[in-house]
């Protein structure tokens, strides 16, 4: 049998991303099918320190702290709870390699690779477009690069993640229903500067 | 008559780009740089608009935000009713007309955009007069985060319109000098044209840019959070009451000063200036210099300053000192002032009256600070009796206030406040701020004020026609109307004669009232206080409010992985909190009954297909995953065995419904469980309550997963032949794959995880595959499904099957007063288990009730009804005199393909008990009977679902 | 909008959250050995007091933990924040 057909969230919207890009100043675009696993464990435990070797460096325990490691990127959600983000078909491997580190102890590791997906937004315009629906401070002195934060873009929950203070470099990981919402509100908010429009 | 009243030269417009206007059918020519006010009075239009409750003529009486009288309705670029003709830009092609009080909203769509930007900065600057470019520069060069944000088109506030010179030169140098190093700093962001209008805890402050009706969005929403703020917002002239103190013509001093210097503009040739205080001296001389004669400065004051007074001297300006004006004459413009002897304070008048033939009469009272924001903000604020007015007193905000607003009125003294408030800003921000350097200005000794409310002597004896507040045609006999009513209170004055409920929330009538009902109760203005301020400052539109959030991005619309095929299959769609559902998928000509009628048979004779993918879906892990649902369902869910799936109950504490759905148990410490489609995130947060803040013992981890699956529901008798066709590993016989079980192996090619779950009665599976693959597994089925006529389903359809099963649904046939007793499904609730959520309220006494409403099915007498979901149950065919006693109403109801007739489900007080009574259900105006039945209308033995 | 501290996320808007109502209600250990009444006060009597308030928050839109402030009902001033951990029903 042939490889099944896969079908991203925003599939249909890479024409319409690319049009809402801004040469230089913004490009949106998705980056589908990433593999995302979420794993719960107590971070004070032993587990906590074998899972983090296992994936290849420390599980991130400061606020909206996001470890780089190999190329899985692990994004701090919560006290007890981190999402590792990497390469498309890395999940399963990832779940195995967590749960070998639990090794019984409890915690948790869920497969979450299609409840979202990603829309990376870049350029000089990015902080701009996304403070138009989010109330998080995004100046580099507040929101520094490999930084991470649950919140609200317009009425749709994300997990923002800046990756490159060099030139402004956001992920924006949203729950794949709200996904197409998210792209639409994106390319109506960027219409000022694809029409030229002046300083924000 | 063009421009008959532009001075030759001077004023910030831009004589290069006049424009035309079109102002009540005539055609006028203003110039770039003019507001709507200052182009009208340059072509000698001074009667604008007409009072709401009187019908008196209005002209422009200030030149800004602060104009109660000049309302116009601009009919184009786009309409929008009741704005200050202050504070319109004149353009080409602008058409307005004056207001009778009232406007009217445009009728066609706004095709402009709106749109909101959230900011956060270290010093916030409100206005940006002296006091305000002060504070900025101070706080800028300390390199923190600063915003200036300024209502006017350009900053400099005052200091445009006053032909001041700072530091020897033109003031407006300084401000333009001030701007552009401002603008220069990488982190300030200066925004003209924007009005701070709301001030809210936790220095959260709101302002309306307007970016002009060719930008990008017409208007801007700044949602800015502010370490500090410094608040310039600067100060109201306030005016005078007497007789006839409405007439157009009788204008701000410092208003017409603004005129003459900012717009070029003179506002009359022959005026009268009547004033309590030093401020409007600048403006005769201002006046005069242009070329306006002034008849004669009217002072209450019994000593005039002798500074003033020998500038008018050189002029030949006469001042009348401890005189007033006490009425005019004239009726669209004033022709005359007439002017009485005041006498000393506190003393009535005592001499004739002199009348002063004049064509514009300046008035001033004094300044009423702009505490509005420090108001909002909390902060308390005390009566100045220097300048008889209110001064803010201190803020629990990181606040301060300079310039003006805080009373001070020379602007030497502003320009220090303001660069001292910058500084301490900044430094409180955790920034290194220096005081930065404020321009030399020449001071004027200031001699006090005299604070004169209603001017003595005033031509009407009983107050008609003196005017407390204009924009409310309101007057000190309303004042003392309210006052003989028995209100000593300025909060109760005000809505009893409305002072300052109008569009201008009272900004030059606020401190005046407060001083005529002082006057009128005998009591001191500082005793009475003042009312409170609220935001928003001046107005804003909702469009602007609503920004982005109106058409499609109104709300998100959430979709499923197989969305587009729905569309394309001709689907109409239901909204089940933001998703989109297929409600049903008529075919041409077919209308929703039969369409659902056609669907619903196809289900139950054949197959079919519905995507049920926004159901909620939760992860739950760990050793005591079991305990934990044990806790929070009604049944026991420990005792379902690894591969097996149980319908569950999810009651709140006081024992009612709050969700169902159904537990999969696939591994010993791990479950999935569904919720309904628009419940799922609240059962979450339901689940991470009880987890995180009351049984913090059990090791549980709840994850949602809601949309890594999408799933699809495969139903009726045909349903495992097409699944068997297209899942060929998979054993989906009744004997390998039973009734409440899953199976994972591939369908179509991608691994599934498949259970045997029905929520129609029929033999159905229920298949679920990443996200990505669900429309691929979707056409797979559709296509293997062909030769078995395979029906995709909607909403509707699934609605009616289960119904005809008396499967509730929860929202629709309970709202939170219902138990699963009360539904009839008291086999879903353990009698073993110790406790759970809602246990303990089943045996409370209400809860307990035998009589309580119960879920039962009613069939229609006729046949051919469909009875009105919501209709009330009656026991009585006759209604009777109300009120009728009410035993219950209709939750579903629907047309059933099976049954050939029309059904419902219903609560109904004790209906269980009712079985096969006759009740009434008035449908229109007559009540039809129905029978009452048990709620399972179909398959009653449960034949069906093994196919 | 109130700007509000999640212990673990830090200051947010007050739009990410969700109120709890009152904090350190406790639901009776055993619900079965407590009478009508108090079961009643149990589930519907909570203070209203004007002053400092306790009250449980969530951050739904961030890391969906519970926490407990204090908050002043007259000025909303927050303080006192511990990650609501106990019996904080």
């Amino acid at each position: 049998m042939a490889e099944p057909y896969a079908e991203s969230p925003l599939a249909t919207y890479t024409d319409v991303l690319e049009r809402s890009s801004v040469r230089g100043q913004l490009r949106i675009a998705e980056e589908p099918f990433l593999a995302q696993v979420t794993v719960r464990v107590d971070p004070k435990s032993p587990a906590a320190e074998r899972v983090g070797t296992a994936l290849g460096g420390m599980l991130p325990n400061q606020s909206g702290e996001v470890v780089l490691a190999g190329d899985l990127t692990v994004l701090w959600l919560g006290p007890d709870e981190w999402l590792v983000v990497g390469p498309e078909g890395r999940d399963r491997d990832v779940q195995e390699r967590v749960t070998a580190a639990l090794d019984g102890e409890h915690g948790a590791v869920v497969d979450v690779s299609a409840n979202r997906t990603v829309l990376s937004v870049t350029g000089p315009r990015a902080r701009d477009l996304l403070n138009k629906g989010c109330a998080l401070d995004l100046h580099p002195r507040a929101f520094e690069s490999n930084r991470c934060a649950q919140t609200m873009l317009a009425r749709a929950g994300v997990i923002l993640v800046r990756r490159d203070a060099e030139a402004p470099s956001f992920w924006l990981l949203v729950r794949s229903s709200f996904a197409r919402y998210l792209a639409d509100w994106l390319v109506d908010a960027a219409e000022e500067y694809r029409s030229g429009g002046g300083e924000p | 008559m063009s421009n008959e009243f532009r001075l030759a030269d001077g004023g910030r417009i831009d004589r290069d780009r006049p424009v035309r206007f079109d102002f009540e059918g005539q055609q006028l020519q203003g110039y770039a740089g003019d507001t709507l006010a200052s182009a009208l009075l340059a072509n000698g239009v001074h009667r604008v608009a007409t009072s709401n409750k009187y019908g008196r003529p209005r002209g422009i009486m200030a030149a800004g935000a602060e104009e109660p009288n000049a309302l116009v309705q601009v009919e184009a670029p786009f309409p929008e009713p009741m704005l200050p003709a202050t504070t319109v830009e004149v353009r080409d092609g602008l058409q307005a007309s004056g207001l009778p009080g009232k406007g009217r909203l445009a009728t066609e769509e706004d095709p402009a955009r709106y749109d909101t930007m959230h900011t956060h900065c270290d010093v916030l600057v409100v206005g940006a007069g002296p006091a305000g470019l002060a504070a900025a520069l101070s706080a800028a060069r300390s390199g923190a985060r600063v915003i200036v944000a300024d209502a006017d088109t350009e900053f400099g506030g005052s200091l445009l319109g006053s032909g001041q010179t700072l530091d020897g030169r033109a003031a407006t140098d300084w401000v333009r000098r001030t701007t552009a190093e401002l603008a220069e700093h990488p982190e300030v962001r200066l925004l003209p044209r924007t009005t701070v209008f709301g001030y809210y805890e936790d220095n959260y402050l709101v302002a309306l840019e307007h970016r002009g009706d060719d930008a990008s969005s017409r208007q801007r929403i700044w949602r800015m959070r502010a370490r500090e703020v410094v608040l310039a917002t600067g100060a109201h002239e306030r005016p005078l009451v007497f007789s006839g103190n409405d007439r157009p013509g009788i204008m701000l001093a410092g208003s017409a000063r603004t005129y003459v210097n900012r717009y070029a503009v003179l506002p009359g040739r022959r005026a009268v200036v009547f004033t309590t205080n030093d401020s409007a001296y600048a403006a005769a001389i201002d006046l005069h210099d242009a070329g306006v004669e002034i008849v004669a400065v009217v002072d209450a004051r019994e000593v005039v300053s002798t500074y003033w007074a020998s500038l008018c001297v050189e002029r030949g300006i006469r001042i009348h000192a401890s005189t007033g004006v006490v009425s005019t004459s004239g009726t669209d413009r004033i022709t005359s002032a007439h002017l009485s002897s005041l006498g000393p304070e506190g003393n009535h008048p005592t001499s004739v009256r002199q009348v002063v033939t004049c064509d514009l009469l300046l008035v001033s009272g004094g300044w009423n600070p702009a505490v509005h924001l420090h108001s909002q903000a909390r902060g308390s604020v005390r009566f100045a009796e220097d300048i008889g007015a209110f001064v803010p007193d201190g803020t629990d905000q990181a606040a301060r206030s300079a310039g003006a607003v805080t009373g001070v009125l020379a602007t030497g003294k502003c320009l220090t406040s303001g660069a001292e408030a910058g500084r301490d800003a900044a430094r409180a921000a955790g920034f290194d701020a220096e005081l930065a350097r404020v321009p030399d200005s020449k001071h004027a000794p200031i001699l006090a004020a005299r604070h004169l409310w209603v001017v003595p002597g005033s031509g009407d004896s009983d107050g008609t026609t003196q005017f407390v507040d204009l924009a409310r045609d309101a007057t000190v006999a309303d004042v003392r109307r309210a006052v003989a009513a028995g209100m000593d209170n300025v909060e109760h004055v005000k809505r009893y004669t409305t002072i300052g409920t109008a569009h201008d929330q009272g900004k030059t009538s606020g401190t005046l009232s407060t001083g005529v009902i002082a006057e009128v109760l005998g009591v001191g203005v500082g005793e009475l206080g003042t009312t409170t301020f609220r935001a928003p400052y001046t107005p804003v539109t909702f469009a602007a409010l609503a920004g982005r959030e109106r058409g499609d991005l109104y709300d998100p619309v959430r979709v499923t992985a197989m969305h587009d095929w729905h569309v394309e299959q001709g689907a109409l769609f239901e909204n089940v909190g933001q998703w989109k559902r297929p409600w049903y998928y008529p075919h041409s000509g077919e209308d929703m009954e039969t369409a659902v009628l056609r669907e619903c048979y196809a289900v139950r004779s054949g197959v079919g297909m519905q995507d049920v993918s926004t159901l909620g879906k939760i992860d739950v892990q760990g050793p005591d995953a079991a305990e934990f649902l044990d806790l929070v369902y009604t049944n026991k869910m420990s005792t379902l065995k690894v591969g097996r799936i149980r319908y569950g109950l999810m009651c709140t504490a006081d024992g009612m419904v709050f969700d169902d759905g159904t537990v999969t148990r696939t591994a010993e410490h791990r479950y999935l469980i569904s919720t309904t489609s628009g419940g799922a995130a609240n059962v979450l947060a339901h689940l991470e309550d009880w987890l995180q803040t009351e049984w913090t013992h059990l090791r549980v981890h709840l994850t949602s997963v809601t949309e890594h699956w999408a799933t699809i529901a495969l139903v009726g008798p045909e349903s495992r032949q097409v699944l068997a066709d297209v899942a060929p590993e998979l054993d989906v016989d009744n004997d390998g794959f039973g009734f409440m079980t899953w199976q994972e192996g591939n369908v179509a090619g991608v691994h599934a995880r498949v259970c045997r779950i029905s929520f129609s009665g029929e033999l159905a599976f229920e298949i679920n595959v990443p996200w990505w693959y669900g429309r691929e597994v979707w056409e797979v089925l559709m296509a293997g499904g062909r030769p078995y006529g395979i029906t995709p389903y909607g909403t509707e359809t699934m609605h009616v099957l289960r119904a005809e099963k008396g499967f509730p649904i929860v929202g629709q046939d309970t709202d939170g007063t219902i138990t699963p007793h009360d539904l009839g499904m008291s086999w879903a609730v353990s009698k073993k288990k110790d406790d759970f959520l809602g246990k303990r309220s089943f045996s409370r006494p209400d809860t307990a009730r035998t009589d309580r409403k119960h879920l039962v099915g009613l069939l229609p007498e006729d046949t051919n009804l469909v009875l009105p979901e919501g209709a009330q149950i009656v026991e009585q065919p006759e209604l009777g005199e109300p009120p009728v006693p009410m035993l219950g109403h209709v939750t579903s109801s629907y047309r059933s393909a099976v049954l050939g007739s029309g059904f419902a489900l219903a609560v109904v007080k004790g209906g269980r008990d009712r079985v096969g009574e006759t009740l009434y259900s008035p449908v229109g105006d007559r009540p039809v009977p129905v029978t009452v039945t048990e709620p399972v209308f179909y398959d009653k033995e449960g034949a069906r679902r093994d196919g | 909008m109130l700007l509000i501290h999640c212990p673990w996320c830090g200051a947010r808007d007050e739009a990410e959250f969700r109120y709890g109502g009152q904090a350190h209600v406790d639901r009776p250990p055993d619900p079965n050995a407590v009478d009508d009444r108090e079961w009643g006060e149990y589930l519907f009597v909570r203070d209203n007091p004007r002053g400092r308030f306790s009250e449980r928050w969530v951050h739904s839109a961030g890391c969906r933990r519970w926490f407990d402030v204090v908050r002043d009902t007259a000025t909303n001033e927050m303080s006192a924040e511990v990650p609501s951990r106990s019996g904080r029903r």
